[in-house]
């Protein structure tokens, strides 16, 4: 399937899915507005909108990945050529990162914006996510990186710009934990 | 050939180029012959020093970019490969010495010992253009036309398991990272015409 035809398969599931189009785009524009110019990032459902802005944004360069861990890698080497980037995954692949985190980002000091979509929450369906729901606090706790949760509109752009602050003024990772609140739009 | 006869004869293309290499006998041996501020070396972090590479090169699309990488390493991200292939940066060449083992942690053989063929996995994955050399003329010489192709490049340098007795050098991993960011925000195209 090519590129055109994995967009359009995206966007209709998109279209379908209760995934809130307009939390979506206010995360994306507050990234925007912190002058992030590249985003990494592995399709999942709550992704679906902000993947899709950032592909049809033409000052953004979107990198799909085919695992997580290579956003940090690519992240690093992005800060290092002077450019603002972000991660974006679900929480089963923060913990496919914690190599690259530990030993790339922590080891040389680099600023990580990541935003990870908190699967597993109350409210969760899929038998499937709900392990990694219950360790992502206690894994980000135990890599001492900084996290906040995004789960109401009226703080999203405070917060992320907040979290970007933070990892440039300490040159270290921090994590914005996305919401079933702020994400999901479900009777 | 030995990885460092072969990072000797194209030491002198790497002056004005930025380098990501990976750590250990990379890292030392490149050192060894004349460390540069525009040198990084990922002395951890297995298999994402391709990733650092890529995100160098789609941020500075004026600057050419090489990764010294390895076997051991590649093999820990072959995923990777599929994300520089469609990307393809055309600013961007991967090296990959591979020693078929995991010469740094003893000399255990890895998988290209037993067939596995990185040039070809990586010309699988997509990347445009894609080469294995034996000697040190072949080396340079797919060195130097990957650098003129003005496409993704792999050129896969089969070298000998050997490398130096120690691996840990002077240069401190945040001196390295922070001068090479200087360097980054300092450097100017060389060629604005490219």
């Amino acid at each position: 399937m090519g590129e055109a035809a994995e967009w359009f398969r995206i966007r209709d599931a998109a279209d379908m899915s209760p995934v809130s189009t307009a939390n979506s785009r206010l995360v994306y524009d507050a990234l925007k507005a912190c002058g992030v110019r590249l985003l990494s990032a592995l399709p999942e459902t709550w992704l679906v909108h902000l993947i899709r802005l950032a592909e049809e944004d033409p000052d953004m360069t979107l990198v799909r990945l085919a695992k997580e861990e290579e956003g940090v890698g690519i992240s690093a080497g992005a800060h290092l050529a002077g450019v603002k980037s972000a991660m974006l995954m679900q929480n089963h692949g923060l913990l496919a990162s914690i190599n690259g985190i530990v030993s790339c980002a922590q080891l040389y000091r680099i600023p990580l914006l990541m935003l990870i979509s908190h699967r597993g929450e109350f409210g969760e369906r899929d038998p499937w996510q709900t392990e990694g729901g219950a360790v992502t606090e206690d894994i980000l706790r135990a890599l001492r990186i900084p996290s906040a949760f995004l789960e109401h509109p009226d703080h999203v752009a405070r917060r992320i710009a907040q979290a970007q602050t933070l990892a440039y003024a300490s040159n270290k990772p921090v994590a914005l934990l996305l919401r079933r609140d702020l994400m999901f739009e479900e009777s | 050939m030995t990885r460092l006869e072969a990072l000797q004869t194209v030491y002198s293309r790497l002056h004005d180029r930025i380098v990501v290499t990976i750590m250990g006998a990379v890292a030392a041996e490149l050192q060894s012959i004349g460390h540069r501020p525009n040198f990084f070396y990922l002395q951890h972090a297995m298999g994402l020093a391709s990733s650092m590479g890529l995100g160098i090169a789609l941020s500075r699309p004026d600057r050419q970019v090489i990764v010294l990488d390895g076997d051991g390493s590649v093999l820990m991200n072959l995923g990777g490969l599929t994300t520089l292939a469609r990307y393809r940066p055309k600013n961007l060449v991967h090296v990959v010495f591979d020693n078929e083992s995991l010469l740094s942690v003893g000399g255990f053989p890895t998988a290209t010992s037993t067939g596995s063929d990185l040039a070809a996995i990586a010309k699988a994955a997509g990347v445009p253009r894609t080469t294995t050399v034996r000697t040190i003329e072949a080396f340079r010489e797919a060195f130097d036309e990957a650098l003129a192709a003005g496409e993704l490049a792999s050129v896969v340098a089969k070298v000998e398991p050997v490398g130096p007795s120690a691996f840990v050098t002077g240069l401190g991993l945040l001196e390295n990272r922070f001068q090479f960011q200087r360097y980054l925000a300092n450097a100017v195209d060389p060629d604005p015409a490219r």
